[in-house]
């Protein structure tokens, strides 16, 4: 049985479709990541799997349970976590754990092993009240609070978002861990970088998946050859570029210009015609694609085939 | 050639209390330069970038702005800067048009300079036809590219951005950081602050702070190479991470 199951899952707000007929399948003990920018879709989506809003087309089951008909019941095994904090600031960090633990019928000592490497780090706060706690360890709460019961499934809305590197870091290593005691987790992330840390990814962008699978068969789907470029001299790097008809799709990224070549043009005549150019020495070189070279390839695709079709007269 | 300093800060300390939030900051910032200020969360970042932008003045040190100096006259500062953030930079309940209105009239531009400008602005932006929308009504993308225009409109020696890319599209993302570059070129510093690494990734200079002090500061490829690390994120986690175990 699927940890988690979509069927054309679709939710509109009045006129808006935040989600846009979506499937997908989630495997038992897995880290299934959603990437994509704000306004993806991603909140709505997690929303409706954690039985909080009511799709408006499609169906969709966690464990064989639907998160419509079945929620009461689905309730007890979901841990979710919100984007925005939402625990209560007046409350101490201990309490607000007794607090959940006490909803859900258990107590923090019954499943205590489970929260123990995350809550250990914030139990010399406990006595602090949660609204003056760092970011860090409000999502360190946040996540403890979510597993107090026991949960087979997290679903984890932008855990990171706002939380500096070493704490992202920390965060995704207890991710790690929690996988290791079988629980399964859906997290959403705006950050390309963390697809690598999921087993597997859905790419999403204004209400569609682009696609699913893991984050090395994303990579190798990009399937041209790709080269970064790169010279101090940035922006004149990227114009000059852009003004290469052998050169397609140029798109800066941190320090270089990743590039494709159109069919016949080598690397060494793109060095060339830099020079000429007046950018002596740039350093170009063959790379293997990451995940935002393919979202990036995914979006031109997309918005080049709405255009084939409007130009058919097509209505999209 | 000596490159032009347009931001000087030497020995700068800021206490509150028994707190040093910085301890002994000195960098410079060059002209046309697009400089990333990273740190962990408390490590000392607002801080600064608060005395820099006027804000807040040091309690010893020598911090210049344009040539302005800190401890001094920090209102002159503010008329030669120019600051936007992703949370909050344009009003949503006025139109575009009157956005670049209002911030025209607080950097004291007349009136009948900001009208002409504000038309070429649109015009550069190809933004003529949202003119008179609300912000509200304007994709996240577009926003963020006038926030942007509107942050520079009064020609600033220096503009702070404050995360400025988060959470945006890949393709928003880098036609913001083309705009970035292109005012970079025309000798407007960029002085990024974020924790985010991957938009430190585009700029020419880096400083990471920890724990109220520098620990870093180069090129972002000079780091990678001196620390022997793949990626400016994990170079932040190797030398970002506070010695005491701070939650």
């Amino acid at each position: 049985m699927k940890a988690a199951e979509a069927n054309s899952i679709t939710h509109r707000y009045g006129n808006i479709t935040a989600v846009d007929d979506v499937s997908f399948g989630v495997n038992d003990g897995e880290i299934f990541g959603f990437i994509g920018p704000d306004g993806a879709g991603k909140t709505t989506l997690f929303r409706i799997a954690a039985t909080l809003i009511i799709p408006s087309g499609g169906r969709m089951t966690l464990f064989g349970l639907n998160v419509v008909s079945d929620f009461r019941e689905l309730r007890n095994h979901i841990g979710y976590m919100p984007g925005r904090f939402s625990l209560y600031t007046d409350l101490t960090v201990e309490e607000n754990l007794q607090f959940y633990a006490t909803i859900f019928g258990t107590s923090i000592r019954e499943n205590y092993h489970l929260i123990e490497p995350i809550y250990r780090q914030i139990e010399p706060f406990r006595k602090r009240r949660a609204g003056r706690l760092s970011g860090g360890m409000k999502q360190k709460l946040a996540l403890s609070c979510a597993l107090i019961h026991k949960p087979r499934i997290l679903i984890l809305d932008e855990p990171t978002t706002g939380v500096d590197a070493v704490s992202r870091t920390e965060f995704w290593e207890m991710l790690e861990g929690l996988k290791k005691e079988g629980i399964t987790i859906l997290v959403s992330t705006p950050y390309m970088d963390e697809a690598l840390r999921c087993d597997r990814i859905a790419l999403m962008q204004q209400g569609k998946l682009m696609g699913i699978d893991t984050p090395s068969a994303i990579r190798a789907s990009y399937g041209k050859r790709i080269y970064a470029v790169s010279h101090p001299e940035r922006y004149r790097l990227l114009m000059a570029l852009r003004a290469m008809t052998g050169v397609v799709s140029p798109e800066p990224f941190g320090e270089a210009v990743h590039i494709n070549l159109r069919e016949g043009v080598t690397a060494e005549e793109v060095k060339r015609s830099l020079q000429l150019a007046g950018l002596e020495n740039a350093e170009l070189t063959e790379i293997t694609a990451g995940i935002e070279d393919v979202f990036l390839e995914m979006m031109r695709r997309r918005s080049e085939s709405l255009r084939v079709l409007e130009s058919e007269g097509l209505k999209v | 050639m000596e490159r032009e300093k347009v931001i000087e800060v030497k020995d700068l300390v800021k206490r509150f209390g028994s707190f040093t939030a910085n301890d002994r900051l000195t960098f410079d910032v060059y002209r046309g330069e697009i400089f990333g200020f990273l740190g962990a969360n408390g490590a000392g970042k607002t801080t600064a970038m608060r005395i820099l932008c006027g804000l807040s003045r040091p309690t010893s040190g020598k911090v210049l702005v344009a040539g302005i100096d800190a401890s001094r006259r920090p209102e002159e500062i503010k008329k030669r800067i120019g600051y936007m953030s992703q949370r909050f930079s344009l009003y949503e309940d006025l139109t575009v048009r009157e956005n670049i209105e209002l911030y025209g009239g607080i950097y004291g531009i007349r009136m009948k300079d900001i009208i002409p400008r504000r038309e070429a602005l649109l015009e550069r932006l190809s933004f003529t036809s949202y003119g008179d929308m609300l912000i509200s009504a304007l994709p996240l993308g577009l926003r963020q590219k006038l926030a942007f225009a509107v942050a520079v409109f009064h020609d600033p020696e220096i503009v702070f951005l404050d995360e400025p890319t988060s959470g945006v599209d890949p393709v928003t993302r880098r036609q913001f950081w083309e705009m970035i570059y292109e005012t970079a070129s025309r000798g407007i510093t960029v002085f990024v602050t974020t924790h985010y690494m991957d938009e430190a990734e585009y700029c020419d200079r880096i400083t990471i702070m920890s724990e109220g002090r520098i620990v870093a500061l180069d090129s972002p490829a000079a780091l990678l190479h001196e620390y022997d690390t793949a990626s400016v994120e994990e170079l932040f986690v190797k030398i970002a991470r506070p010695q005491k175990n701070i939650v």
